[in-house]
């Protein structure tokens, strides 16, 4: 036994150097060299300041911003604390937030009273930190956005489509819109701010 | 469920269908008997011959069964107190970008154990407790050697079938470097690369300081995440860099790289089948195992797939809607179907990562990941893991056989006798005594009760989650429990343990065992086990073992809450 402890030790510390230290500096070097944008974590610029990431949600409260989904990252949208609410599906908790946040929705949006509110809108995602919704609860939200910037809808919504990848590949995930990409779109479109 | 959910889910089995012949011919090269001729030999001789020389292993030199698993029980200690003192200390060590202090002792043994036994389970968020030198050093480390052992210990059981009066059953230092240095360093560094390239993030720097669009404040975390991310699914260990794991932008961006990491995950697991045929000189033996392990795993994707997609009718109703996917948990990229693919696949698999919380899964949708780590994880089950644990099945079903027809059982020539099946009872018997005890003890104590996050039926199926997610070394977990406990580090962590070698042990000794024996000629009374006759029946005794073990907590759980909606 002391001799396979001896070999064992000796092997941990050899498959460490290999897997544990040169494997990851390897990857990491690949990524300097041949992919940088996406190992540093597809970050966003504007003036030269970091906005976010593309591929990380955040938080959008004025109606002028198109809104991302409800998040249970920390307060909303931490990206040092993903995570998702983990009520279950009988919770009343879960049940009373839904019906909360679908009459916040369409307050917001000028909704008739008990319509149809697109799931997404009501619901917390996996990661919290959720960059996407749906292209229905995007269209929901074409007329305020639009009101509020004084935009035309058609503007708006052309946006929009323009935010708005498919299936990969046509089967893979669901459509999406990526609400940083658009709502940065909007500012930087001729006939916002 | 949509036609592209459908075609989704064939993609993924087509993948596993080019990847299965491939990669089991490579495996049964690189650890069969003829592991001098291996591809690249001259590539990768050279590394693991400097490992031997280093760690005095003479490569030619075969073990015991009792050697064997004295090395496989020696190396894990070793892991788990470097992997401990790695946690404990990682405040003084550099590679610390973010300053994160050392980590709790009950929360160190408790992730020690979860990464030594492969079962990833954690207690901890991987962004606020982790620094990179810990993730890197520590738990990918561990997400490479834990695989390997799987693979050793599976290969080594194979070659107790194969051989006849042989006392020894190969060499563990041998089975794992070669397993690390030949098959899953390669693949991870393939896979690492490919997932970079769609956005998982990979640099040493801390958190970048954002300020949003309204003004806010955000701190955009960094990390050697995709060098994780690839060989956690490869080596079905499921330990996510991040607290949300592969449901975080960062560890899994897109549709595609959900595709991927389903893929990585399965892909191992289902060539050891092809690898066992080729092995054992008898491909359709590994064409039975591989059909249940297909048959199970489709079952259970497409049950989950389903469930998930026909949604939760409270919140559809409070929200106005004829009908919605269950998207609570769930990102908008994958959508309701590839969460349930990915939830059977993980679950199906010792693995554990997941893209969505299964806490909030609908109680049908939520009991499939629950029920494949019941099943042992065998369909495929992880990395050497899923091979052993259904050979141990396919063992005991050539004995049930016997004992219906009444003939000594025989399974590849090799006569299944008392002893044999009292290692596969002590196997199949470990688990769910465990798990049914320390959950039963868990609910009816006021401290560890008080961990749930739900109420009724789901706060029972949370606890129940976790101790089977931890015995089975699974990793996965209904994640509004609150384990980050005295109570729940240390019995999980135990669990894992008792989980991992209560089952490697006993597999062992049965490849030592059966290396002894002689092969006996196939007669008339022979049950053949290459046929879709046994694969049926490897279905029907993996089932009736769990139906039979786990269905009266089942009813308390899923089943009532399924009835309460």
């Amino acid at each position: 036994m002391r001799r396979q402890l001896l070999s064992a030790t000796i092997v941990m510390a050899m498959l460490t150097l290999l897997t544990g230290i040169v494997y990851p500096l390897v990857v990491t070097g690949i990524g300097r060299v041949a992919l940088r944008d996406q190992a540093e974590g597809s970050l966003v610029r504007a003036d030269g300041r970091i906005v976010g990431s593309r591929l990380i949600g955040q938080a959008f409260t004025t109606p002028r911003y198109f809104h991302p989904r409800p998040s249970a990252a920390g307060d909303g949208y931490d990206a040092e604390a993903s995570g998702a609410s983990n009520l279950g599906p009988t919770n009343d908790t879960l049940i009373d937030a839904v019906r909360e946040r679908a009459e916040r929705y369409r307050r917001e949006n000028g909704l008739p009273p008990g319509a149809p509110v697109p799931v997404d809108a009501v619901t917390a995602s996996g990661s919290g930190l959720d960059p996407h919704i749906s292209p229905e609860n995007a269209r929901l939200q074409i007329p305020r956005v639009a009101r509020a910037r004084g935009m035309d809808p058609s503007a708006v919504r052309a946006e929009v489509e323009r935010a708005t990848s498919g299936r990969v590949l046509g089967v893979l995930g669901e459509p999406a819109v990526n609400v940083l990409e658009l709502n940065m779109a909007l500012d930087s479109a001729p006939t916002g701010r | 469920m949509s036609a592209a959910a459908w075609l989704q889910f064939a993609v993924l089995i087509g993948l596993v269908a080019i990847s299965t012949p491939l990669l089991g011919r490579y495996v049964a090269r690189v650890l069969g008997p003829a592991a001098d001729d291996a591809p690249l030999e001259r590539v990768f001789g050279p590394v693991e011959r400097v490992v031997y020389r280093l760690a005095h292993v003479d490569p030619r030199r075969e073990q015991t069964w009792r050697v064997y698993a004295a090395a496989v029980i020696s190396f894990s200690a070793v892991g788990l107190v470097v992997l401990y003192a790695l946690q404990r200390l990682q405040g003084v060590l550099p590679g610390n970008p973010d300053g994160r202090p050392g980590v709790s002792p009950f929360l160190a043994f408790n992730t020690a154990a979860s990464f030594v036994t492969n079962t990833d389970w954690q207690n901890y968020a991987g962004e606020s407790t982790m620094s990179h030198l810990t993730q890197a050093a520590g738990l990918t480390v561990q997400n490479f050697v834990s695989a390997a052992v799987g693979l050793a210990v599976a290969v080594a059981l194979v070659r107790g079938l194969v051989r006849r009066g042989s006392p020894t059953i190969g060499n563990f230092w041998v089975d794992l470097t070669r397993s690390v240095v030949r098959i899953l360093l390669p693949l991870a560094l393939v896979l690492a690369v490919l997932l970079m390239a769609s956005g998982v993030i990979q640099n040493l720097s801390g958190a970048h300081h954002a300020t949003t669009l309204e003004g806010a404040t955000q701190m955009i975390p960094g990390g050697p995440v995709a060098s994780q991310e690839a060989i956690k699914e490869l080596g079905t260990n499921g330990g996510g860099f991040f607290n949300a794991n592969s449901a975080h932008p960062f560890e899994n961006p897109t549709a595609f790289t959900d595709l991927l990491e389903m893929w990585a995950i399965l892909a191992i697991p289902f060539a050891m089948t092809s690898a066992f045929g080729r092995l054992v000189g008898d491909r359709r033996q590994g064409w039975a195992v591989l059909a249940a392990m297909l048959i199970l795993w489709s079952a259970s994707a497409v049950v989950a797939m389903e469930a998930e997609t026909h949604g939760n009718p409270a919140v559809t109703a409070a929200a106005g809607l004829q009908s919605a996917p269950n998207m609570e948990g769930k990102e908008v990229r994958f959508g309701a179907s590839a969460s349930g693919l990915f939830a059977a696949t993980t679950t199906g698999t010792s693995t554990g990562a997941v893209n969505s919380a299964h806490d909030s899964f609908t109680p049908v949708g939520g009991a499939v990941p629950l029920v494949n780590m019941m099943l042992g994880e065998v369909s495929p089950g992880g990395v050497g893991a899923g091979l052993y644990g259904m050979l141990v099945f396919a063992v005991l079903a050539v004995f049930l056989s016997g004992l219906m027809v009444g003939r000594t059982p025989e399974y590849l020539g090799k006569k299944i006798q008392a002893g044999e099946m009292k290692l596969v009872v002590l196997t199949v018997l470990a688990v769910p005594v465990m798990i049914l005890t320390l959950a039963a003890i868990a609910v009816v104590t006021d401290g560890p009760r008080a961990s749930m996050l739900n109420p009724g039926p789901h706060g029972l199926t949370e606890v129940l989650y976790a101790y089977t997610s931890a015995a089975n070394n699974n990793g996965s977990a209904f994640a509004g429990l609150a384990g980050d406990t005295t109570w729940y580090n240390l019995t999980l962590g135990l669990a894992m343990l008792a989980g991992r070698f209560l089952v490697i042990v006993p597999v062992l000794a049965l490849a030592g065992s059966l290396a002894r024996k002689p092969t006996v000629p196939t007669g008339p009374g022979t049950l053949p086990t290459g046929t879709p006759l046994f694969t049926g029946l490897l279905i029907v005794v993996v089932l009736v073992v769990v139906g039979l073990t786990y269905f009266p907590v089942l009813a308390l759980g899923p089943i009532l809450e399924a009835l309460t909606i």
